[in-house]
Order: C-alpha cells, then structure tokens, then sequence
C-alpha cells in the first residue's frame, strides 16, 4: 500500500492542471442541454481533444494519451476541480467506447472512435423505451433483416434519451428474434440519426432545459457493419460494460470532490458572517465531506483492483447508490446553508434538480439494490 | 498509488481468520461473558505464539516489526470473530505506547503473550482492570502506566458488552509515561477499534444473508424479498465505504501522516455508522429469535454498540473531521 502520487503522476496533474487554466472557457458556461448552450459545450470539448486531454486513457491513435486508470482519476480531479462542467460527449467516450474496445471491430474503431473524441459525431444512448424502463429487457423496438441490401431495418420507439436533440448517433438495442424471449434475441446498433425514417422529438427535463428526446425508427436501414457484437448477443455486450455507467468511468471522484469544495467554501462564507443557525449543519457538511473521501478511496482500492488484472464486478452497484445519493445530500446540503432564499434560480439549485436524477437513471437505484443483494450478497432471485 | 494489500499481508490475514474459527466460535465469545477474566488465556497464548500480539513491537525484543497497515486486517478478523479480551489496547496501543520507554522486559512479556497490557483514555473506565498485568490510562494529557498493585480502589461497571469487565479504578502511585505521545495512542486505539467494527459488521451481515437464505415464509426464502435485500445492500453500501477510510488510516498513522487525526476520525465515524446499522439490521431480519438471550446475534451487536462508543463516539469524530475540513473553533473566532 502506498497512497502517495508518484512523481510521474505529479508531474501529469501539474501538465493538466496548466493546460486547463491556459485553455479553459470563460465560466460559468451556459447549460449544455440547450439550444445556446450546446455548441459552447461542443466547442470546447472540440478545443479539449485539440489539446490531446479528450480522452486522456485512450491509446493516441484515437486521440488520447495512453494515460493509465490512475492518471485518468487525476485528470478528472483537476478537470472539475477547474470549474469545468460535465461533458457533453459523455455517453459516447464513457459508455460506448468500451463497449467498442471490447466487442468492436478494427473498422468500427477506426470509424468511430476518433470522430467521437474530437466530438464530430456524438453519440446518444437508446436503451429505454414507453414499456421498458429497469426492465431493459422488455424491448420491443426491432430489427428485421433486409438480405439484400446486407443490414437491418429498424422499428420502434426510445424514449429518455438524454442529449438525444443534440446528438448525431445512436447506440441501442433492438430485437432481431422475434421467437427469443426476453434477453435473448436482442443486437446492438450503431445507428446513424441522420438515416431516412428517424425522427427525433425533444423533450424537457424537470428542469426545464430540452435534456430528453423520443427517437422513433420507421423503416430504418442499418447496414452489416453497425451491428456491434454478433447479432443476438446485445444483451451480453451492453451488460459487460454497465459496469462503466454505474461506477468507475462515468462519474469520477473528482467531480464530487469539486462539488464538496464548493460546499466547504460555502459554509466558510456563511459561518464566517455568522450566518449559520443551525449547529447541526456542521457536522452534515463533515459528513458531506467523507462521504466524497470515501468515494475517492473506495475508487482507488477499485483502481488498484483494475489495475492487478480483474474486472468490473457487480460491486459497481455499489458504486452507483454512493455517488448518486451522495449527490443529493451535497446539494440538500447546500440548500440548507442557504436558507430561505435557496428556491431562487442559482448553481446550487441546478445542480439539484440534475442530482436527482441519479438515483433513476443507469438503473434505478432500486435495482441496483437487488443487484447488491443478489449478485454481491448472494441472497436468491425469487 | 497502490491502495491493495501484500500477498503475504491477505495470508497472515487468512491465517488468522482460521485460527480464530478454530479457537474463537461463538461459544467462547458466549463463554467470556459469564465467568473468568473475560480472556481467554488459550486463545491469547495462540495469538502470542503466532506473533500478532508484538505485530507492532520491536524485533530485538521478540515483535514482528510491522505496521498499521499489516495490523489493520488482523484486528479486523478479530472483530469479525467478536475475540474477547483487549487485543486492540494491547496490541495497537500498550505495546508501541511502552517501547523505548526503559520497559523492554514489559514489552517482551506482552509481544510473546505472556502479560495482558490494557489501556483506557482515563481511570474512569478501564476495561478487563483487574485481569491485565499492566494498565495505560490517560491522566490529563498524559498516559500513565500502572501494575496491579497501584490499583487502590475498583467499582466495576456493568457494559452492555458483558465480555469487557469495565471498572473504574482509584490509583496511586505508577508511573507517567512522559515519552509516550497521547494523542498518537488514542488515534491508534481508535483505528483499531474501527478496525475491529468492520469485521463486526462484515460478520453480521454474512449470518444474516445465511439466516435470510434459509428462513421460509410463505413458502419462500425470506431472503427473496426485496425489502430484506434492500435492508442487507444499504448496510453493505455504509460497510464498503467505510473498509477504505479504515484502511487509509491506518496507512496514514504507519507513515506518520499530517492528516492522522482527520484520517483517524473519518475512519472511526464511518466504520462506528456501518456497524451500528448492520447490527440493527441484522436483528430485524432474524426476527424474534435474533431478540433472544439464547441466539448469538446479541453478542456481536452489544460488542458493535460497544465499540462505537469507545476511544470516542461517533459524534466526537465526525467533530474533529469538521475541525480539520471546516477549520476548527479556534479558526473561527
């Protein structure tokens, strides 16, 4: 055990940390997830893969920097500590590059993975449709083949597909058995939105801002080549990487970290003004405090873990409940120091109404809980 | 970074685990509470022969010359097996507490298992008092170092944990042990009590995920409903959350760290919340006969209700956390 940063991986965080400050836009940026917004989001993360710090744990044909997991968590610490915000490339360079790592082809990653760093294509993901929610695999969107033409045709309906009004691609799964049962018979997609017979209907989120869209698929073709994995095994191949939006790489300690400093400044500001009355906030913005600490430490024995040679396990459940009810009680936190005044529109309020979020989406937390007790604990199914 | 342990670290750990599934079954936790010194003399000779007692004593006076980090895993199984009698005082505190100290006979005594060092944080309440051959207890900001001679007056304390032997004690005489630095042996009791509350936890809820598998009721195992699986995960959530800060603890006092009272009482807190809710836990799953005298459920839930209060309950190290991250009273004034 040593927890102590080499002097390579100081020497890292001081290259990102520079890079950042000398790069980074004028903050705060408007939501991502709006019309004005988006495109100073693409934007920058355009100037992010210009930099070389995209993708940082890719290898560097694809644009990143052959940086190590540990490197990868450094990068992400100084990347929000920065005040920078959540990427809008998010669920293409987290969710389906490692998929396309795993599974891909030579010609799907060279395709696609480079255009998605340097956030030329990007990418949504359509797993949820009306009836199929943390039952995933109750989908009913399908894909009939077309010999002929050497694909696909697909028809059906997604639905909560986060940035999907923003985006230019889709990954999803569709049913090519119409005789399998459940999650059998099912094949992964990369799916072009700008294809004949996909229409694409933005919706809003709790917070007003056009975060959601519907995807509907009327006869869409989708050749040989975008089918991800072997047909019929979509259920294994999105399921190897859940581990990624649960735990480790979709949300990183150090976005939690930035979000604990901004609360520990905040009670300083407060209490430094005497503005505190109520002593019991104290001891729930310590307790704020390590439940970050312990995030980052519990993702560190993972790193190291991941680093020895082993996988992903059904413990990024575990990982999925911390980070995102730790993300509530952080902004309730906040909430609290502000008083009476914290239903006025502002960071912390945002922040908020998106961390609620967290225990719904990438399986609902009531799930990931049965997860816990099942695959973790070993307690029976039914 | 490297955040995992030796392979020859997880071995002295399984090793251990096995000894005391041996020597230590529930019987001889039941055993502690109701007769003798609350130690069982066997068992402590065991953990003597196979070094754990002088883990951290010095190799010229028979200690293995270890660290926290190598000690942390083995205090766990100790909790986990709810081993009476003081091994974390002894061990963790007595034994580093009393090194370089002119008392190198005391200290090969205690690392080969042939004394019982127990330590307190004042007189006031002294676990295992009248069974231990030397006591440390805090005396203002001082340790004192006592024989069983100085001992003048006792009044034994009832503990929920009944295998404690609590007494207050009047004293006179000993030594001040002027050396020996408080707040490092506090914060050592306390990363080994923690430790201690990780193994109770970790054994609560694996008896009750076997309990939840075989119970039926409505024609199903227990363990099927969602609401006990709910109840399992979020003590399981509090418990993996808590097992890192013990364990960055303890590499943060093996190395001396700035951040040891910090690290030290995030370690305490988090691992004194996972217990206490796998312990309440645990008793609601089973049900009524977890609430019997007879079933050994009790016996590690007291011991968790024990030592979540020990070398500092929960709310005082969750006050030194805010201390350290929130800048302490001092800083605002």
């Amino acid at each position: 055990m040593d927890l102590s940063e080499t002097p390579g991986q100081q020497a890292f965080r001081l290259e990102a940390r520079d890079w950042l400050e000398a790069n980074k836009p004028p903050l705060p940026m408007p939501p991502g997830d709006t019309a004005d917004g988006f495109p100073v989001h693409r934007d920058w993360e355009r100037r992010l893969f210009e930099g070389g710090w995209a993708v940082v744990s890719w290898p560097r044909e694809f644009g990143g920097r052959d940086a190590s997991l540990w490197e990868w968590l450094i990068f992400e610490e100084e990347y929000y500590r920065a005040g920078l915000p959540q990427r809008v490339a998010q669920n293409g360079i987290f969710l389906l590059a490692p998929t396309l790592f795993e599974f891909g082809t030579e010609d799907q990653r060279s395709r696609i993975l480079r255009r998605m760093a340097a956030v030329e294509d990007l990418w949504c993901q359509g797993w949820s449709e009306p009836d199929a929610g943390s039952d995933l695999a109750g989908i009913k969107s399908r894909a009939t083949r077309d010999e002929e033409a050497g694909g696909w045709r697909l028809s059906g309906q997604k639905t909560w597909t986060t940035r999907g009004a923003f985006c230019s691609h889709l990954f999803g799964l569709f049913r090519t058995d119409p005789e399998a049962e459940r999650h059998h018979g099912m094949t992964y997609f990369l799916v072009d939105l700008a294809s004949a017979g996909v229409t694409v209907r933005p919706v809003d989120k709790l917070d007003g801002d056009a975060g959601f869209a519907e995807v509907f698929f009327d006869d869409v073709f989708v050749g040989d080549d975008d089918v991800l994995g072997g047909v019929n095994e979509g259920w294994n191949v999105a399921m190897a990487t859940t581990g990624s939006e649960r735990g480790l790489t979709l949300r990183s300690p150090g976005r939690f970290g930035a979000v604990v400093d901004r609360l520990v400044d905040l009670y300083r500001r407060k209490d430094a003004l005497g503005l505190i009355d109520d002593p019991a906030l104290r001891a729930e913005v310590a307790g704020c405090w390590m439940e970050a600490e312990a995030y980052r430490l519990a993702t560190a024995m993972t790193v190291t873990r991941l680093s020895a040679g082993h996988r992903m396990g059904p413990e990024s459940s575990l990982n999925k409940v911390w980070w995102s009810e730790m993300d509530i009680h952080l902004h309730e936190t906040a909430l609290r120091l502000l008083g009476d005044d914290a239903d006025l529109e502002g960071p912390w309020l945002k922040g908020f109404q998106f961390a609620l979020s967290g225990p719904i989406y990438a399986g609902t937390n009531e799930i990931q809980r049965n997860v816990i007790a099942e695959r973790v604990l070993g307690l029976p199914r039914r | 970074m490297d955040f995992g342990f030796t392979e020859d670290q997880l071995a002295f750990r399984d090793a251990v685990r096995d000894l005391l599934r041996d020597r230590c079954p529930p019987a001889a936790v039941r055993a502690a509470w109701s007769g003798g010194t609350g130690i069982d003399a066997d068992l402590w000779h065991a953990l003597g022969a196979m070094g754990i007692l002088g883990m951290l004593g010095p190799p010229d006076l028979g200690g293995l010359g270890l660290n926290e980090v190598d000690l942390v895993l083995i205090l766990e199984e100790t909790g986990r097996a709810a081993m009476p009698g003081p091994v974390v005082e002894h061990t963790a505190v007595g034994v580093p507490a009393l090194t370089g100290t002119g008392h190198d006979d005391v200290v090969a005594r205690a690392v080969a298992g042939q004394s019982v060092i127990t330590c307190a944080p004042s007189a006031d309440r002294v676990g295992w008092a009248l069974a231990a051959d030397h006591l440390i207890v805090g005396d203002g900001d001082r340790l004192r170092l006592l024989a069983p001679a100085d001992i003048t007056a006792s009044h034994a304390l009832e503990t929920v944990d009944r295998s404690r032997r609590d007494m207050a004690i009047g004293w006179s005489g000993g030594e001040l042990l002027d050396r020996a630095d408080v707040g490092l042996a506090r914060d050592r009791a306390a990363l080994g009590t923690a430790a201690q509350l990780c193994g109770l936890a970790t054994h609560l809820i694996e008896v009750t995920v076997d309990y939840a598998k075989a119970r039926r009721q409505f024609g199903v195992a227990i363990g099927t409903y969602q609401a006990l699986k709910h109840h399992l995960a979020n003590a399981t959530l509090l418990l993996e959350h808590a097992r890192p800060a013990v364990y960055r603890a303890a590499w943060t006092v093996a190395t001396g760290g700035s951040e040891r009272e910090r690290d030290v009482s995030m370690a305490k807190a988090m691992a004194g919340d996972a217990a206490a809710r796998a312990a309440r836990v645990a008793l609601q799953c089973h049900g009524a006969i977890g609430y019997t005298w007879e079933h050994d459920l009790h016996l590690w839930m007291k011991r968790v209700w024990t030592l979540e209060r020990a070398w500092g309950g929960t709310a005082y190290h969750r006050a030194r956390v805010a201390d350290a991250v929130l800048g302490g009273p001092a800083a605002r004034a």
